[in-house]
């Protein structure tokens, strides 16, 4: 059996290792799209920051780690699938046929529709190169803008407040994060970024971006609401979109991302999807989604392959969860925060100490919260959303005091 | 190291909050918790003031073992000016609290003045916050418990307060921490409410170092072996509490019952610790549902009891159906043979109010008895006590007048005064079973001797943890002494209280001395704080507090003259058992004791006695 | 045959001891804000519940962990912190459906239980046998394990 992987990113990675494991004889052969080693696009802020070296970003640091799987890493982008003839068409000329296919090829950002994005000096933040680049230009007291404060976004913001830059942060939304917070958690976030330094600027959008005629800085960022505001070193963090553009024509269904069954397997029998560029399922609501999320990478990579080596596994859909560390304000979200149409919730704020937790109910069951400032024990939110676990009593507790999660859980199965 | 050598002050006046260290001088010759506040609290204010005037501090204070890895090693005291008694206050708590001060960073928090309005005080770490509590007041513990976990979301918050019994001026308030541990005695509750203050909320993550800690490892193994090997500590204790001495007090003919009329108990066994084992026959289970340990105790003698659901107290009212603390021995004593009243379940259930309004229940338990031989004498009518007849052995008193207490409301004001002043207020002094101003708690000296010393010369008021001869003259430990003898019993009470005031100041429980002397405390101390400390200098230590709590009650106004026993412990004979017969010999007692401590034959320790002693 | 914790909470006082055990062994500094192993008091039901990592088979932490810094040790089977190769980006504590990866703001790590390499502190520093150190077949943990596999409904094998 000969099984192909396009993307050695996290759930790739898995997959790869996954299947060695359940096929020792197999031929697999794992397909990186850029000259560097297996590296985790999670880690980038923390090798900005300067906490690590580039080597810490890797996702693996044994030495010979594939070889000795036996597992053929190819550092090369596949240009297009024939489906027909079970081959992939790569961009440096050559082509690998396989027999069982993964497409784990991630996603790729964004830049929005704005005058002048194209100049040197404006980069992504997206790959190694792209930290190599910032780097050289976010030094300390240098003038940085950062477009967008979304979860990468914020990601990247805790990174160059450690570089000690003169940050500005701009977002259209009303609040920062908002495809992970709430009104309320939102706003607490920025009036934090806002007091440890950073010039927050929500519900500001960027008309432009020139280089400044006077010399003072490399560029203006022309805005709507907030002036201009001059910068050394722009980054783009508006978004990202699955990579799918190299199966365009090809017989894979693809909606935002590429379509995926309970099994994840495509449309196309015997080539599955994982990671950043797979729509699968919403584990809460069963609806179509991406979560382009670091567990849900490595979870539906380590699925895919079971499948793949013939282990039928079900995939019964993935759980959004994240956590950000907002310089030392962390926060979580978990599934459906948003709640849902009948559900009701629980909240306890203490704005003045930063403190937030929100819980969603469907009946006696949580489908997802919100926390701030709470780091303790966090996880075991997702054990109560998974588990489905019936709260009972338990429900008009965390109603009444929304902190007592993990007594809930600990109640509910010990 | 044991100490952080940072204090805590907070001005309630001015709402200032500072943090000094602390005074390293004091803590050498002091140690720390009830002997090194002790020694604040007497540089700080006039022993004459008024206890509930702004004048008066409050302190809580560790020790410096509180929060290390030496079993029990979970407690602080507070001490000020007590508001039952205007001695010299000094409660001794366990629960999670104190090593919780201790973890963020505090040996002692020192309150001073009074608060415009309401406030409790939030440490977290350094952080420190004096917040507004209008909504916390008239609230009782529990409730302020609730409020203020789910306010700051931190289920890991370990939180003291007063109920409303403290905000109403009930002179025997305590201050509860984590839901049913208190600093039980001498109104240090009500002194707290006097200052405006209701609750302290703390969290602490820094942690706690000592100076040798491989030594101390091994030598905390060590005495915790000890512990589990003891006939006491490690299965007296575990399996019934200090309820275990229930039945072993009334058979010794040492258990004052009815105000102290008998010394003997005809309902002990009902409420006694093999009691709380048994079957309910009302709904199958016991009263008793589990050991609940202090924070490092390896002993765990807490009770965790649950009341019948069916019993009158609590049908209908389900806020009482959860477990909480259950009685301990004094507790069980002075809410039942106190008062004749032999129902397990109702005194269980007063034993929560107690908890849950924060009131100690020893004086709530005497004073009522107190008032039921003045209801049975006719000068407390029904008028007064609102239509409940307070008759011996009414469990219906008992409960009514406990929650009436706890509110300070009705004839709870009147009971909230304590035996003494409602004693005095009925034109029978005579009638109050204390010392000091407070009520002496389960031992009648007339069964046990020494008890009589150690009440008429306990620094707080009457109290058995002064210096618990009992553990000699019962129990045998470290050696067995006659209960009805008076010869020897000077220099026991002595030892014990000088011992005990040492112990008092480490941050460990009196309760391991029953397996423990000082030279099992003297290692321990050692491998923990800075400098070097010998079994003299541990001894020398528990002394010298002792002379300086002397001091501090002479200064307020006290003489040898108050060095005495309720005349009915002295005139009237025992009428049943062992002891029938006997009064307590306090006489015999005493002026060797005063010989013994260096003291003139007023009670006023010697010019060359606190020389020695360096006060 | 792999040892692990068993913990029987009706054994459970809530006297810390393991807490205090735990961060001594593992930060020098007894300090239960840094234990891996806490105690839950539940007051009403008069209950006390120790709870820490059961070294699930899932390894939720370790899959979800971005740079490899989570690996099983072969001798003990516990999910162990390469503390060089975490960068403190928490995903492991939100992935941990059992809340027992924490974030330790002192370090910007995470810490879990280990299991003390072999040989865990808690179980020596308790005083009633609440928690003990033993086969992992041991009934008392496979009512854990149970649960470690009810949790684990985001993949259930049909093999």
């Amino acid at each position: 059996m000969r099984y192909a992987i396009i993307g050695a990113g996290p759930a790739g990675v898995v997959a790869a290792e996954t299947l060695r494991a359940r096929d020792s004889g197999g031929e697999i052969i794992l397909l990186g799209g850029e000259a560097e080693p297996a590296y985790s696009r999670m880690a980038i802020p923390y090798l900005l920051a300067g906490q690590i070296d580039e080597s810490g970003t890797y996702l693996r640091h044994t030495q010979g780690h594939f070889e000795s799987l036996s597992i053929q890493y190819v550092q090369d982008l596949v240009k297009a699938l024939d489906v027909e003839s079970r081959r992939l068409i790569l961009k440096e000329g050559g082509s690998v046929e396989f027999d069982r296919l993964l497409i784990a090829c991630g996603s790729h950002p964004v830049k929005p529709q704005i005058e002048g994005l194209d100049q040197p000096g404006i980069h992504h933040c997206w790959t190694l190169e792209d930290a190599r680049s910032i780097a050289k230009y976010a030094t300390a007291g240098s003038r940085v803008v950062l477009m967008g404060a979304g979860f990468i976004g914020s990601i990247i913001m805790e990174a160059l407040v450690r570089r000690k830059v003169k940050l500005t942060l701009v977002e259209m939304a009303d609040r920062m994060v908002p495809r992970m917070m709430d009104q309320t958690a939102g706003n607490l976030i920025k009036q934090w970024c806002i007091e440890q330094g950073v010039d927050v600027k929500t519900s500001t959008r960027v008309k432009a971006v020139t280089p400044d005629s006077s010399g003072k800085a490399r560029y203006l960022l022309e805005t709507d609401g907030a002036g201009e505001i001059p910068a050394d070193l722009v980054v783009v963090a508006t978004g990202v979109r699955p990579t799918i553009g190299f199966l365009a024509g090809s017989a894979i269904e693809t909606r935002q991302g590429v379509v995926v069954d309970d099994h994840l397997q495509t449309s196309v029998k015997g080539i599955y999807a994982a990671g950043d560029v797979c729509e699968g399922f919403d584990w809460n609501s069963g609806n179509r989604a991406i979560h382009a999320i670091q567990p849900v990478a490595a979870e539906t990579g380590r699925l895919a392959a079971l499948n793949m080596s013939g282990c039928k596994t079900l995939y019964t859909g993935s759980l959004a969860m994240n956590v950000l560390d907002s310089i030392g304000l962390i926060s979580t979200s978990y599934g459906a925060w948003q709640g849902k149409a009948g559900g009701d919730d629980a909240q306890q704020l203490d704005a003045s100490r930063y403190k937030y937790i929100k819980l969603q109910f469907e009946e006696d069951r949580l489908i997802g919260a919100i926390t701030l400032g709470i780091t303790e024990h966090v996880g075991v939110l997702r054990g109560l959303i998974q588990s489905r676990i019936a709260l009972g009593e338990w429900k008009q507790r965390l109603v009444r005091d929304p902190s007592r999660i993990m007594e809930a859980y600990l109640a509910k199965t010990q | 190291m044991g100490w952080h050598k940072k204090v805590l002050r907070v001005n309630l006046t001015d709402g200032s909050c500072n943090a000094e260290p602390l005074n390293m001088r004091w803590a050498s010759e002091y140690l720390g918790q009830r002997g090194l506040a002790t020694k604040y609290l007497l540089e700080e204010i006039d022993p004459q003031v008024d206890p509930l005037s702004p004048d008066n501090k409050l302190i809580f204070a560790t020790g410096p073992l509180t929060g290390t890895m030496a079993s029990t090693g979970g407690r602080f005291s507070v001490v000020t000016k007590g508001a039952l008694t205007g001695a010299i206050a000094c409660s001794n708590s366990g629960g999670y609290f104190g090593a919780e001060l201790k973890f963020a960073g505090w040996d002692m928090v020192i309150f001073e003045g009074r608060a415009l309005s309401p406030v409790y005080l939030l440490i977290k770490d350094d952080s420190v916050e004096l917040l507004p509590a209008d909504d916390l007041w008239g609230r009782s513990v529990w409730e302020t418990d609730e409020i203020l976990h789910r306010r700051h979301q931190d289920p890991q918050l370990r939180i003291a307060a007063i109920g409303q019994s403290g905000e109403e001026g009930v002179l025997f308030a305590c201050v509860v921490n984590d839901l049913h541990r208190a600093a039980g005695r001498s109104g240090v509750g009500t002194v707290m409410g006097s200052k405006n203050l209701k609750a302290i909320a703390v969290r602490g993550t820094q942690g706690v170092k000592v100076k040798d800690p491989a030594r101390f490892m091994r030598v905390v193994n060590e005495k915790k072996q000890i512990l589990a090997e003891n006939a006491v500590t490690g299965q007296g204790l575990p399996t019934y509490g200090t309820q275990v001495l229930m039945n072993v007090i009334n058979e010794v003919g040492a258990l004052p019952t009815n105000n102290a009329a008998d010394v003997q108990f005809a309902g002990a066994s009902k409420i006694s610790g093999e009691a709380m084992h048994e079957v309910r026959a009302s709904d199958g289970k016991a009263n008793l549902i589990a050991n609940k340990a202090c924070f490092g105790c390896t002993i765990a003698c807490g009770r965790i009891s649950r009341i019948d659901k069916t019993h009158y107290t609590v049908v209908n009212r389900p806020e009482y159906w959860g477990a909480s603390g259950g009685l301990e021995y004094e507790a069980a004593w002075a809410l039942g043979a106190a008062t004749g009243v032999d129902d397990l379940e109702a005194l269980t259930f007063a034993n929560f109010v107690c908890n849950e309004q924060a009131f100690d229940p020893i004086t709530f338990g005497s004073t009522l008895g107190a008032a039921m031989e003045l209801y049975e004498m006719g000068l407390i009518s029904d008028a007064d006590t609102g239509g409940t007849a307070l008759k011996f052995g009414s469990a219906e008193a008992l409960t009514k007048m406990a929650e009436l207490v706890g509110k300070g409301e009705g004839f709870g004001k009147i009971l909230g005064l304590g035996s003494k002043r409602l004693c005095e207020k009925y034109g029978h002094p005579e009638l109050s079973m204390s010392v000091k101003g407070q009520e002496f708690p389960a031992y009648d000296p007339r069964g046990i001797q020494g008890m009589g010393l150690t009440y008429a010369t306990s620094n707080r008021g009457a109290c058995h943890l002064r210096s618990y001869t009992v553990a000699s003259e019962i129990l045998g430990i470290p050696e067995k002494t006659d209960p009805l003898a008076t010869e020897g019993k000077a220099g026991l009470v002595k030892a014990f209280q000088d011992a005990t005031a040492a112990v008092d100041s480490t941050g460990l429980c009196l309760f391991t001395t029953f397996a423990w002397s000082l030279d099992d405390f003297q290692p321990q101390v050692d491998a923990a704080c800075d400098g070097e400390w010998s079994l003299e200098r541990l001894s020398e230590v528990g002394e010298r507090i002792w002379n300086m709590e002397r001091q501090f009650n002479l200064a307020a106004g006290f003489t040898g003259k108050d060095d005495t026993l309720p005349k009915r412990l002295l005139k009237d004979a025992a009428k049943t058992g062992p002891a029938k017969g006997r009064v307590n010999g306090l006489d015999q007692m005493l002026p060797e004791y005063y010989q013994l401590r260096g003291w003139d034959d007023a009670g006023v320790p010697t010019q060359e006695t606190l020389s020695k002693l360096g006060l | 045959m792999l040892r692990s914790l068993s913990i029987e909470p009706e054994k459970c006082t809530g006297c810390l001891q393991c807490e205090m055990a735990c961060s001594y062994e593992n930060e020098g500094v007894f300090n239960p804000a840094k234990s891996r192993i806490k105690v839950f008091v539940f007051e009403r039901e008069g209950r006390n519940v120790p709870y820490t990592c059961t070294q699930c088979a899932d390894a939720w932490c370790k899959n979800a962990c971005p740079t490899e810094a989570i690996q099983i040790n072969a001798a003990t089977g516990a999910k162990e912190i390469n503390n060089g190769l975490c960068v403190g980006c928490k995903v492991c504590t939100i992935a941990c459906p059992f809340g027992t990866v924490n974030y330790n703001h002192a370090t910007g790590k995470v810490i879990k239980c280990d299991l003390c390499g072999g040989d865990p502190a808690c179980a020596k520093a308790c005083p009633t046998q609440a928690i003990t150190f033993v086969d992992a077949d041991w009934t008392g943990y496979s009512k854990m394990r149970n649960w470690a596999q009810r949790t684990d409904t985001q993949s259930s094998a049909q093999v």
